[in-house]
């Protein structure tokens, strides 16, 4: 028997490799694309080609009698199916019957109206081209500014007016607040429609046990447990005999955080057929069907002092809705709402949202969700509101920042920020940068004639999605620990981690908690047969929910090692340290793989103590986390091409304690890559006709890797007082953060020329027009009070 | 992003391949245009001819004072080429701006010049080389200029069950320099405009100029006018300027989501000075 404590390995805080990329990088996870099963058909979707139509008919006889072909599917035998959910209510939402499958009009490019399912993928695909429909093709509108004008087309011939909802939000008196201002700053500002893309499109395969009424779903998902609630409603199934699996997710950034027509009709197609079925959206449909993100056309005003003291904002913010919502479409401006006085200390806010229809595919959460929107707006609006009072851009942050000493802070918009030092961040960003020697280059080379820009971005974000009330689903996540036998661990988490590593995080809190290896450690997420209910992984909750439910499932089982610890050496005061139960008094331990043993052999039991060594948790968070940042971005402009090159990219982040410095810096640079690619690439561009003209990637500008400028990520650490692990959550941070800096710097580097705003994205073209004709605000009509 | 049903064959020797091109079969290079455009069912061939088992065609040589290059070279065998590189080295300049490693791996010249996108790299490059084309047929075998070849978008002089089976490019004196200059599209790699510059000088004047333009029409081609501007003046910044103001001249210059018309044709002039810029410094 061991008499020392040996000192373990603890892992927390350290550079640990992800321990699920070897499967990755080895190409040897298993996808949906990759699960193969006895019988397996394969089901290909037929899709609107019009964004707006009446089906006047539709022929499958040809389609039918192709080779291979086992059915084909139309609305009108899927009727009995539920709606496909919107999972927000609010007062005066308006919500169009979303049926699996169109019926009698088409309202959007990509709108599923049939689906044929044939034993090879091929064949199905040949026979769709073979089903005749004819569609009396009706006017569409895609752009949510028109969709409001009069006369426009109505997307849902009920509404005519468009408007898919309202929402109102008032906070202190900002009449007074504008009333008493030195300056009024206005600007219109766009942040354009996006495509999520994952690498992995979505996929569903769908296997009907017709003797156990069970139906197995597996799907690309971020919320396995939700999708098995809401799916197995919507076929009339019972729920503990739907079992949905999320295996290999391929990455998701929101757009697979939805419950999706293709699950629920994949599932009704294997139920008909009796027999497994697969669908694999193509990149085209993930392109036309798969949710958009942003979308908005922003109406920004902000009053200040003349000192530069900012003293309200007012936000009229118009939200292109789609022609549905999906599942959580109305919520995500409301969460720029919430965000939109950023970190600056004033207390007079109004929105007013106007979410409306369009001819277009949904749009709903991608990174950030509403964030990036709110922070790009506050962001430019701090920019513009300093240089009309010639301030520098920090300083006028510096000024407006929620004091470290007032927290917590309750906002405008009626959040509680849990603990911040908003300053730190950005000073420490000026001092990597070289602020005061870069704005004297910056001087220097404007003398030469040459552009260059310095652009500053202070944000702050909603992060651990969040308390129940203020979720649609429940807000809270769970863990179960099961230590084995042989003292192996396995944990299975509610959150469905497809990218964000907490493979690796979540081992790390286990193997310092129990001070056992990480090898030792097992962590399973994504099975609703496997793990207990579960909420999933978005808005940078799995860490600081999830890992918390864990880290107190983890108290319970130490303190029932430390019973059975201290029932074996007969003891009354001993204490779990380095994977030994030791005995204070003598010093004598027992290691914690004997002590799990002695759980379930079970020969003696302390006293009220069940064998076995397994705790499940469910956690409640009593507040969002807040994480914050600086972003400094300086860039150089080309003066006959307009291409904007990246000098310096400096990112301060501050997600609370970290557990992991590697897998932080990935989430950074992953995230300032959306961000970048919505600042300077990437645009969902609709036709007047609903057509999507970046529909492929050949133009569709996605960042690749050799566009990446070198970040420099660095951090300052306030934890987050909300849960016991201090971390705050840094999926969305990096997206949060940069396009703003971008704008900024791009706008001050052309600031000579009178430039004072420009949309995203920073096109070349967009940039050469600026400087060739010193014409302002492209894209957009604001005006300065 | 499933193709149509079709047959593939992988033939032992040009004659095969020949053969059952002379009956319909459509050639496969690198397959980085042809297969995209199949899945999206814009094309829709039933059989396929692989010219990359071929071996006959996979060649890149000099003979007889000019340098040959079998149609199935791939980007990354051209832009990696010693012999290109110190002969013709604006051709592996040209194929080391082409798209992504990937695509360099496994696209053609051949193939890219058969398929005459207009916003294709080499074109540029291969009308200022002034290169010619080897086009064989089951029954024949013809010569054609770079300046014939490229007929309109996607359109060339090759007839229907011809190969082009190489390309022919002239070997320049040490007193050449060239350069490749290009606007690249982000989404796809490809050139929202790309300049080609070939320039010689002699006794302080420049002697001989070609410059290739890709991307601002529906097809690669000489700038003459800009040439003949530039030719027999001195190499200053104003007559640079002079002669790249001329090259998008007379030109119905393409507009898309990328760039409209005016874009493009400022970004052409841009690029046009920097390729004779750097064309010009290159000069040995
Ligand atoms: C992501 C991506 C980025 C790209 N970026 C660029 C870029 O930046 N610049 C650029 O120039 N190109 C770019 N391309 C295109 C690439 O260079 C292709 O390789 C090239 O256009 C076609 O060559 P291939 O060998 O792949 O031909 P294939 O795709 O196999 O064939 C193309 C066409 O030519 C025909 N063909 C092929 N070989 C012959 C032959 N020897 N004789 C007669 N007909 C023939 C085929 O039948 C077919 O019609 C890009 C492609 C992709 C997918």
């Amino acid at each position: 028997m061991a008499t020392t404590t040996t000192k373990v390995e603890t892992f927390v805080g350290k550079r640990i490799r992800r321990r699920e990329d070897p499967r990755l990088i080895t190409g040897t996870a298993t996808y949906v694309e990759d699960i193969q099963m006895p019988g397996m058909h394969y089901a290909v979707i037929l899709r609107s080609p019009h964004a707006a139509a009446r089906i006047r008919s539709i022929d499958t006889k040809k389609a039918e009698s192709a080779p291979g072909v086992v059915c084909v599917l139309l609305g009108k035998e899927t009727k009995g199916v539920g709606a496909v959910p919107c999972g927000v209510a609010m007062p005066d939402l308006r919500v169009p019957q979303h049926t699996i499958l169109a019926t009698d009009r088409v309202y959007f490019v990509g709108h599923p109206v049939a689906v044929v399912v044939a034993r090879d993928g091929y064949l199905a695909r040949d026979a769709a081209d073979l089903i005749e429909v004819d569609y009396e093709v009706l006017p569409a509108v895609a752009d949510p500014e028109k969709a409001l004008a009069k006369g426009a087309p109505a997307v849902h011939p009920q509404w005519p007016d468009n408007i898919a909802f309202t929402y109102h939000q008032d906070g202190g008196n900002v009449d007074k607040a504008f009333a008493e201002a030195d300056v009024v700053v206005k600007q219109r500002i766009v942040s354009q429609r996006l495509v999520p893309m994952a690498m992995e499109t979505r996929g569903v395969v769908a296997e009907w046990r017709n003797a156990d009424r069970q139906l197995n779903l597996y799907t690309s998902t971020q919320i396995p447990h939700l999708v098995r609630t809401i799916v197995a409603g919507m076929l009339g199934l019972e729920e503990n005999r739907t079992r949905v699996i999320a295996p290999e997710v391929g990455g998701g950034f929101g757009s697979k955080l939805n419950v999706y027509a293709e699950e629920a009709l994949m599932g009704y197609v294997s139920m008909k057929i009796q027999k497994p079925v697969k669908w694999i959206e193509s990149r085209r449909e993930n392109f036309t069907c798969t949710i958009h993100g942003r979308g908005h056309v922003d109406f920004y005003e902000i009053a200040a002092k003349r000192d530069g003291t900012i003293l309200g904002i007012k936000l009229k913010l118009i939200q292109d809705v789609g022609a549905y919502h999906q599942l959580l479409t109305p919520l995500i401006p409301q969460l720029s709402v919430l965000m939109m006085p950023g970190i600056y200390n004033t207390q007079n806010i109004r929105a007013d949202i106007v979410g409306v229809f369009t001819n277009c595919v949904p749009t709903d959460a991608y990174r950030g969700a509403g964030r990036p929107e709110a922070t790009h707006g506050i962001e430019r609006m701090v920019d513009m509101l300093a240089a009309e009072l010639k301030m520098d851009p920090a300083e006028i942050r510096f000024k407006n920042f929620v004091a470290k000493d007032k927290f917590p802070y309750a906002t405008a918009t009626g959040l509680t920020y849990d603990s911040g030092d908003y300053a730190a961040p950005l000073k420490k960003a000026l001092d990597l940068v070289g602020y005061a020697k870069l704005r004297q280059e910056q001087a220097d080379l404007r003398k030469q004639g040459k552009y260059m820009g310095i652009g500053i971005s202070t944000y702050g974000e909603i992060c651990a999605i969040g308390p129940s009330p203020a979720t649609p689903a429940g807000g809270w996540e769970s863990a179960t620990v099961k230590i084995e036998p042989s003292g192996k661990v396995t944990i299975l988490t509610g959150a469905c981690p497809h990218g964000q590593g907490e493979e690796t995080t979540f081992a790390q809190i286990a193997a310092d908690e129990l001070g056992v290896a990480l090898d030792d450690i097992v962590v399973l997420r994504g099975d609703t047969a496997v793990v207990q209910y579960g909420i999933g992984t978005f808005g940078s909750r799995a860490t600081a929910v999830g890992g918390t439910a864990l880290y107190y499932a983890l108290q319970d089982l130490k303190a029932k090692i430390k019973k059975f610890g201290a029932m074996l050496l007969e003891s009354e005061d001993v204490t779990l340290a380095g994977g030994q139960v030791v005995d204070n008094k003598t010093g004598k331990s027992k290691p914690f793989q004997e002590i799990a043993g002695a759980t379930y052999r079970a020969l003696k039991l302390p006293p009220n103590t069940e064998p076995g060594l397994m705790a499940t948790r469910f956690w409640e968070p009593p507040n969002f986390t807040f994480p914050f940042g600086a972003h400094i971005v300086v860039t150089d402009i080309d003066g006959e091409t307009g291409q904007i090159r990246i000098r310096r990219y400096v990112a301060v982040d501050d997600c609370g304690n970290i557990l992991n410095p590697l897998i932080v810096d990935g989430q950074i640079h992953g995230g300032v890559a959306q961000g970048l690619g919505q600042a300077l690439w990437e645009q969902a561009v609709y036709d007047d006709n609903g057509q999507l003209v970046t529909g492929e990637l050949t133009d569709y500008a996605l960042p690749r890797a050799h566009l990446m400028p070198w970040i420099e990520s660095h951090h300052t650490c306030t934890p987050s007082p909300v849960n016991p692990l201090g971390v705050k959550g840094v999926g969305e941070a990096g997206t949060i953060g940069c396009s703003p800096a971008v704008v900024n710097s791009v706008v001050d580097a052309l600031s000579p020329l009178g430039v004072r705003h420009i949309d995203m994205p920073l096109t070349p073209e967009k940039i050469w027009k600026l400087l060739a004709t010193k014409n302002r605000d492209v894209g957009s009509r604001g005006a300065t009070k | 992003m499933i193709a149509q049903k079709f047959e593939y064959t992988a033939p032992k020797s040009l004659d095969e391949a020949l053969h059952l091109l002379a009956s319909g079969a459509k050639p496969l290079a690198g397959g980085m245009s042809l297969i995209p455009m199949m899945k999206l069912r814009l094309a829709s061939p039933e059989h396929l001819v692989d010219l990359r088992t071929i071996q006959d065609l996979n060649f890149i040589r000099e003979a007889g004072g000019q340098l040959h290059i079998g149609a199935t070279a791939s980007h990354y065998e051209i832009e990696s080429s010693a012999l290109l590189r110190q002969k013709c080295p604006l051709l592996t300049e040209t194929a080391a701006a082409i798209g992504d490693v990937q695509v360099r791996n496994m696209g053609t010249i051949g193939g890219s010049v058969a398929h005459a996108d207009p916003a294709a790299d080499y074109p540029a490059a291969l009308q200022a080389l002034e290169a010619k084309f080897v086009l064989k047929g089951a029954k024949s075998e013809r010569t054609v200029s770079a300046a014939d070849f490229f007929v309109d978008a996607f359109a060339t002089a090759l007839e229907p069950g011809e190969i082009l089976s190489e390309v022919i490019v002239p070997i320049d004196d040490a007193r050449t320099g060239t350069s490749y200059q290009k606007m690249v599209q982000p989404a796809s790699g490809f050139a929202i405009v790309g300049l080609a510059a070939r320039v010689r000088v002699n006794a302080g004047k420049v002697s001989f100029v070609r410059i290739g333009v890709t991307g601002l029409s529906n097809h690669a081609y000489r700038a003459s006018g800009a040439e003949k501007t530039f030719e027999g003046k001195t190499s200053s910044p104003a007559n640079i300027q002079a002669a790249a103001a001329l090259v998008a001249q007379g030109v119905d210059a393409n507009s898309d989501l990328h760039a409209s018309a005016d874009f493009r044709r400022h970004l052409a002039v841009v690029h046009a000075a920097r390729a004779l810029k750097t064309a010009l410094s290159r000069i040995a």
